[in-house]
Parts: C-alpha cells; sequence; structure tokens
C-alpha cells in the first residue's frame, strides 16, 4: 500500500493511495457540498456541487471532488472564490429546475442565491437527475426498475415508458437516498401496515435499545440481498452489500447460517414465553382500520426513545391526540377469545394512560371490568394515576367505530352509572391478551409437556410443584406457564433455575422406585419387551439367556409388564397382583346404607351385614 | 338395584397417571357433575394396562370397563405408551365381543389432563349407556356354573 500527500485547503493530509479527493476531504472534516454522493455507490459527478480547485504542477483547473482520485502533490481549495463562483451557478440552475425543494433552497441560500436566477419551467419538479436512485436500483438492489430515458431537456428518470412495473421489489432504496424527496413508494396492497408513525424499521438494526449483545441483525425477509437469494433460489446473491460494504470492522458476514447445536444438559428450562393475540380476530374493536387503533405492544413502540418517533405519542398524521381511549381485556376473559385473565393487561394499560398524561396532556379513558392491580405497589399507582386525571369507565369496550372524520367512538357501558356511554377520541388502545405461542404444541410433545386448557403448558402441580414438569429435569420458567408481570417471571424463573441447580449440583439423581424388573426363572427369552421399550431399558443378556431391566432407564410405564408372554415382569408398586386385587377390592366394598344414595350397590361377597342384603 | 329401582351399573376406569387420571383428579377438585358409578383404578400408563385386568373386571362383576390414555400423537409421558394401547384395545373388543360382552360396554380413548370436562362427560355418558344395556351378570354366570 502506497501512500500519497496532498493538501486540501492549506492542511497537509497523508493517505492511502486509492481514495476520491471527497473522500479524503470528508475524512478529515472537511466540508464539501455533495447532492449525487452516496458512499455506498460509485461517485458519479452529477450534480457538480462538490467542484473544487485543483492545482497541479501550477496549473489550477475545476474538478468534481467526487471523481478526482487523491494524487501525490494536489493541491486542493474547496472554498476558493472561483469554486464559490461555479457553486453559485451550479445553485442558480438547480434551484431554478427545482425551486420548491428545501434543501435546494437552503443550499442555495448559502450561495447567497433566494430566487431562481433563471426562468422556471416546472415549479413542482422535484429531481435534479442526480442519478443516485438509477444507480442504487441497478447497481445495489439490482432491480433495474428505473433509469434515464429522454435526452437534453427531455431527460428524466423513471421505470421503463413511465409505467407501474412489476419489476419494482418495493424496497425503498430509491425513496431513502433521493436528495431531494422527489420519489415517493406508494403502498397499494391492501391492509399494509402505514408507514407512519409506527413504520417498518430498516432491514438492519439493533433489536432493542438494551439487547445484549449489542449487535445488529439483518431481517432476512426485508433485505434486499436475501429477497435476491430467494427469488433466485440461493443462485444469486450480490444484490445491495451497503452495509457490508460500509463496515469499517468487517463485521457483516451474509453466509452465516442459524446453526443447530447439539448439547448434552442435565436440565431443561423452558422460557418460550407468549405471544400477543391478534385484536382482527375480534372485529367489533376495528383493529387494523384505522391507524390511530393500536395495541398496547404498539403503543410501547410508540412512546419508546428509540422508536420511530423519538418517544412522542403521535397520531398517523403526526397531530398529538388529545383524547385516547383505553380498552381493557381485549381478548381476555372473554367467551369469545380467551377466557383466561391475561393479568398484565390492567397494569400497563395503566402505565399507559399515565404516559399519555404525562407526555401529551391528553385526555385519557379507561374502559375496563375489574382492576386487578394485584402486586406490591400496584394500588397506590391506580390511585395515583386517577390523581393524574385519568377517566376511569367500568365496564368492558363494547365497540370502537371509525367516524367519517377519522375519529374514534368508543361505546361501552358505564357498569357505575348503569348506562352507556360513547366517547370520541383520536386514538384507542387496545390491551391485547398474551396467549400461548402458536407452536405451543410442538414444543410440548418435544419435551413431553402437558398443556392447561389455556394453551400453556402445565405446571407438575399447580400450588406445590410450580416450576417442575411432568418430565424429569424440564422446568418451566415465565409465561411459558402462564401469564405473568416481570416481578413474577422474575421470580418463577429464579425457582426454575435453582431447581436446575438443585439437580445438577447432587450429582446424582433420585430415580422412582416404580419400575419394572424381570422374573429370571420364568424369562423366555422371546425379546418381545426390548422391542417395546420406549427408553431401551431393557436389555438381553445373552451370557444368562435373559432379558434384564436397567434400572436407571427404566420409568416404569408397564408397557412390557402387560406385554410380557410369560408373565415374567413385575412392575414395582403396579403388580398385576396389586390390580387385580384392587380390581376385587372394588367389588366387595360393604356398603353402608344412605337413604336415597345414588351410591351402586356391589355384589357383596363379604359375610353379609344386616344392611347389606340386597340383590342385583 | 337402587332404592328407586333404577339399575345403577358398576364401571371401572383403567386411566393412565398423566393424562386421565389427571383429568379424572381436575374434574373432582372442579366439582364437575359426575355419576359415582365409575371406579377409577390408576396405572402409570395406558400401555401397562393388560387385557387380562379388563377380563378380570368383567369377571367381577363390572357393567363396564373404560380404558384412558394420552392423546396420541406426543401426548403419552412415556413417548409411545398410547400406541401399544392403541394396537392392543381394537384385539380385546374383537375378543370381548366374542365372548358375547356388548361393544357398548367397552370405551377405550383419549383425555388430556387438560380435558377434566371431557372426562366429566365420558362418565356420564357411558354410564347412562351401560344402564340401558342393563346388567351384564357375568359373575352370576359364573356362580352358577361353579355350582
Amino acid at each position: 500500500m502506497s501512500w500519497v500527500t496532498l493538501t486540501i485547503d492549506g492542511q497537509t493530509i497523508q493517505v492511502e493511495e486509492g481514495k476520491t479527493v471527497l473522500e479524503v476531504a470528508r475524512e478529515n472534516g472537511i466540508h464539501i457540498p455533495t447532492l449525487c454522493y452516496h458512499p455506498a455507490l460509485e461517485p458519479y459527478g452529477a450534480c457538480r456541487l462538490c467542484v473544487v480547485e485543483i492545482i497541479r504542477k501550477g496549473w489550477s483547473s475545476l474538478h468534481t471532488a467526487c471523481t478526482h482520485p487523491a494524487w501525490d502533490g494536489l493541491e486542493v481549495k474547496t472554498n476558493s472564490p472561483l469554486v464559490r463562483d461555479v457553486r453559485k451557478t451550479i445553485m442558480g440552475l438547480l434551484l431554478s429546475r427545482c425551486p420548491n425543494v428545501p434543501i435546494i433552497q437552503e443550499l442555495a441560500a448559502e450561495y447567497g442565491i433566494t430566487a431562481p436566477p433563471f426562468p422556471v419551467e416546472d415549479p413542482t419538479e422535484n429531481c435534479i437527475l442526480c442519478g443516485l436512485c438509477v444507480r442504487v436500483c441497478n447497481d445495489m438492489v439490482q432491480a433495474h426498475v428505473l433509469n434515464f430515458s429522454g435526452r437534453g431537456v427531455k431527460r428524466q428518470v423513471g421505470p421503463p415508458f413511465m409505467e407501474k412495473t412489476r419489476q419494482c421489489i418495493g424496497c425503498g432504496a430509491c425513496t431513502s437516498v433521493c436528495p431531494t424527496g422527489a420519489i415517493e413508494i406508494v403502498l397499494e396492497e391492501a391492509g399494509v401496515y402505514q408507514a407512519k408513525p409506527l413504520g417498518p424499521t430498516a432491514a438492519i438494526y439493533v433489536p432493542t435499545l438494551q439487547a445484549v449483545p449489542r449487535v445488529p441483525v439483518i431481517d432476512t425477509d426485508s433485505c434486499i440481498r436475501f429477497r435476491q437469494q430467494d427469488r433466485t433460489n440461493g443462485a444469486i446473491a450480490d444484490a445491495c452489500g451497503a452495509c457490508q460494504m460500509l463496515c469499517e470492522a468487517n463485521a457483516i458476514d451474509f453466509d452465516q447460517e442459524d446453526e443447530f447445536l447439539d448439547l448434552d444438559v442435565g436440565a431443561i428450562v423452558v422460557a418460550t414465553g407468549f405471544e400477543m393475540w391478534d385484536a382482527t380476530k375480534l372485529s367489533q374493536y376495528s383493529y387494523g382500520k384505522s391507524p390511530n387503533i393500536i395495541t398496547g405492544l404498539e403503543f410501547e413502540r410508540l412512546s419508546n426513545a428509540g422508536g420511530p418517533t423519538g418517544g412522542e405519542i403521535l397520531l398517523a398524521d403526526g397531530r398529538k391526540p388529545e383524547r385516547v381511549a383505553v380498552i381493557h381485556c381485549v381478548g381476555s376473559r372473554d367467551h369469545n377469545a380467551h377466557e383466561y385473565c391475561s393479568r398484565i393487561c390492567c397494569m400497563y394499560s395503566l402505565k399507559q394512560a399515565h404516559l399519555v398524561r404525562d407526555k401529551t396532556g391528553a385526555e385519557v379513558y379507561e374502559f375496563y371490568m375489574d382492576m386487578r392491580a394485584f402486586g406490591k405497589g400496584y394500588e397506590e399507582f391506580y390511585e395515583r394515576v386517577q390523581e393524574e386525571g385519568v377517566v376511569m369507565v367500568r365496564g368492558r369496550g363494547a365497540e370502537v367505530e371509525v367516524l367519517p372524520s377519522g375519529k374514534l367512538r368508543v361505546t361501552g357501558e358505564d357498569a357505575n352509572l348503569g348506562k352507556l356511554v360513547a366517547a370520541d377520541v383520536d386514538m384507542v388502545v387496545l390491551s391485547t391478551a398474551i396467549e400461548a405461542p402458536h407452536d405451543a404444541s410442538e414444543v410440548a410433545s418435544l419435551f413431553g409437556l402437558g398443556r392447561t386448557p389455556d394453551g400453556f403448558f402445565a405446571e407438575a402441580h399447580p400450588k406445590l410443584r410450580p416450576v417442575e414438569t411432568n418430565t424429569d429435569g424440564v422446568f418451566l420458567a415465565g409465561c411459558a406457564q402462564g401469564p405473568k408481570d416481570v416481578p413474577d417471571t422474575v421470580a418463577h424463573a429464579g425457582a426454575a433455575a435453582s431447581m436446575a441447580l438443585a439437580l445438577l449440583g447432587k450429582g446424582e439423581v433420585t430415580i422412582s422406585p416404580a419400575i419394572a424388573y424381570v422374573d429370571e426363572q420364568f424369562c423366555s427369552a422371546c425379546k418381545t419387551c426390548i422391542s417395546l421399550c420406549p427408553y431401551t431399558a431393557i436389555g438381553f443378556v445373552e451370557a444368562d439367556n435373559v432379558a434384564r431391566v436397567n434400572e436407571a432407564l427404566c420409568k416404569g410405564c408397564g408397557t412390557c409388564v402387560a406385554t410380557c408372554p410369560a408373565g415374567a415382569i413385575t412392575a414395582r408398586h403396579f403388580t398385576d397382583a396389586q390390580i387385580l386385587a384392587q380390581i376385587e377390592g372394588l367389588f366387595r366394598i360393604p356398603v353402608i346404607e344412605i337413604p336415597n344414595t345414588q351410591y351402586p350397590i356391589p355384589d357383596t361377597q363379604l359375610p353379609p351385614t344386616k344392611e347389606s342384603n340386597h340383590e342385583r | 338395584m337402587s332404592d328407586n329401582g333404577k339399575f345403577e351399573p358398576r364401571i371401572v376406569g383403567f386411566v393412565c397417571n398423566w393424562c386421565t387420571y389427571a383429568a379424572a383428579d381436575t374434574a373432582g377438585i372442579s366439582r364437575l357433575q359426575q355419576p359415582p358409578n365409575v371406579d377409577v383404578v390408576r396405572v402409570m400408563c395406558s400401555g401397562r394396562v393388560d387385557p387380562v385386568f379388563i377380563l378380570k373386571a368383567f369377571a367381577e362383576g363390572a357393567d363396564g370397563v373404560i380404558v384412558s390414555g394420552c392423546h396420541p400423537p406426543g401426548d403419552c409421558h412415556y413417548n409411545s405408551g398410547n400406541y401399544k394401547t392403541f394396537r392392543r384395545m381394537p384385539l380385546i373388543e374383537r375378543l370381548l365381543e366374542q365372548y358375547g360382552i356388548e361393544k357398548g360396554r367397552f370405551h377405550w380413548g383419549w383425555i388430556s389432563g387438560a380435558e377434566a370436562p371431557k372426562w366429566a362427560q365420558l362418565t356420564r355418558d357411558f354410564t347412562e349407556q351401560v344402564r340401558n344395556l342393563g346388567p351384564l351378570n357375568w359373575k352370576r354366570m359364573f356362580a352358577s356354573k361353579e355350582e
């Protein structure tokens, strides 16, 4: 790598060979205005704004900094009177073409131009023909939708014949690079969620502000490189790559794949969490019909300082809401959805009401059935929120209607007043239920877990063994077992971790005594049991010509016992003799006569007492 | 016969520890209405139910028998015990038919730990079904032969 030395605005700079004057200037904090430059794209020299005076071997000439290589011995002047003069002319021409673009107006003002110096042909023109969109569409995205057409004054940018094309994948790269905001993406697909204010994140992002490790991830469903790979069935993957190109640490690896790790472990904690219930399932809440009807989770995103509005609570059109309704129990405690209480909604709804009051001062109406402020300090918070002026309406919000004006009408019964009430609001927050993940049944069969009727995983005992499951060594933590708020989840997870550690720390496991054993005298060596044992706990001992049970592996299901043709296997605590005696015993219970009893009257073999001489 | 002259059948239920027994337990805890005619014999797995148990129950005087385990596929605590039930029960069903025991006196199926109402419903329906079939009297039959 050879080094070159050049001077920019009197500053002597030594850089590696192969860079452009613009790059060198930027790296050293020297500002050169540009419109058509993007670090991820090949320089193009279209806008001419980065023009600089370059003196080489005593000869002075004007060049665009973005395309001029940084040669050894160059002297560059980025702000000489000549340069300013030329830029002023360029800005005058640009302003005359696009008189109403803010960034052009600002730049022109910097060079002392306030009005277009040349006749304006079309005051609505926004495109400066810089070609950024064309380059990004062809070089990076490789969708090849945009290009120049026409020559001279008729030159324009657009898809072939300026018509809608299916080739456009709607990635939005052109809009994001366009310096003047001349390109608008129109989402034509119905039901696509509006871009504001809860719009999509970029295809590469840090999952949450608190993410550990704090590294970005690529959303392969949105990333145009991965989409291209999908379209071509993996044959081509050379689109975009802007993140890889710009990452100075070379940390982006597109070939990384999900890995499956085989681990030998002694205990497993199942903490698969929950999913939010889909609010479109109850149509009376009109979720999806207005961008201002949002779920509690969407509200969290909206009020998050790292969110799309920087934490401001705004309506879809950017206004501040004046009235907000929060509807509790959407999908919970409802025979048409989930019958259980989701537990967390009351408190997060109150918190959100508090945030709305705090950030916007809007009126807040809480439509609630019962206020379940169950935790430590929760009741006090409920009182505080009431003192902040949140209006509590006791009664389930029955319906949300989108009025033609765009306002939302929430109707419900106020059980305290005993009459129907309605509120016209700007924003509705639906406190949606939490539910078991859609693939919980697969996880359940994988670990041999039971599930309670609400769909969450069943603990071994609701009171005494809340983190254990019926499968040894598998524990539950958090909402996988049922709806929980944060303190409860932390406590539950702590219990699960300590149960797992207690199991591992002992160094030995206690097995159930209720297991099977083979009476070797009777074993006929037919090996039927061996093929049936689900745990491969029965082995055949060639030397003795008998089957033998490995006591550490046997779980005591008794399948082999029921199968053994010779009756040589016995299940401890569930022996044939015990069960048969149990059956016999069932029919030998002396019956104590109770008038009008519904108890069955058995045939009794015991000496008949005075009261029990009934005949069938 | 009970006091009101209505025939009260005796039914034995062989239920697995992890699913149907749990369901029956929950049904009791939840105070679901169930007839007292069903007596439950707990086994660790429905795959443990030896056909002999079923015959023994009938021989001892049962009018009906229920065998119930975990739902296939995958619910079985022992991975595949319910599959063995699945293969065995049709055979015992045919055997019972040959012995002259009506089909309606034997029920086998699946009830998961979460299906307490299903257990309660089964006991109600099955008791009614067996009641309509009347007493089996296998025991007396054997007794008279021995004499």
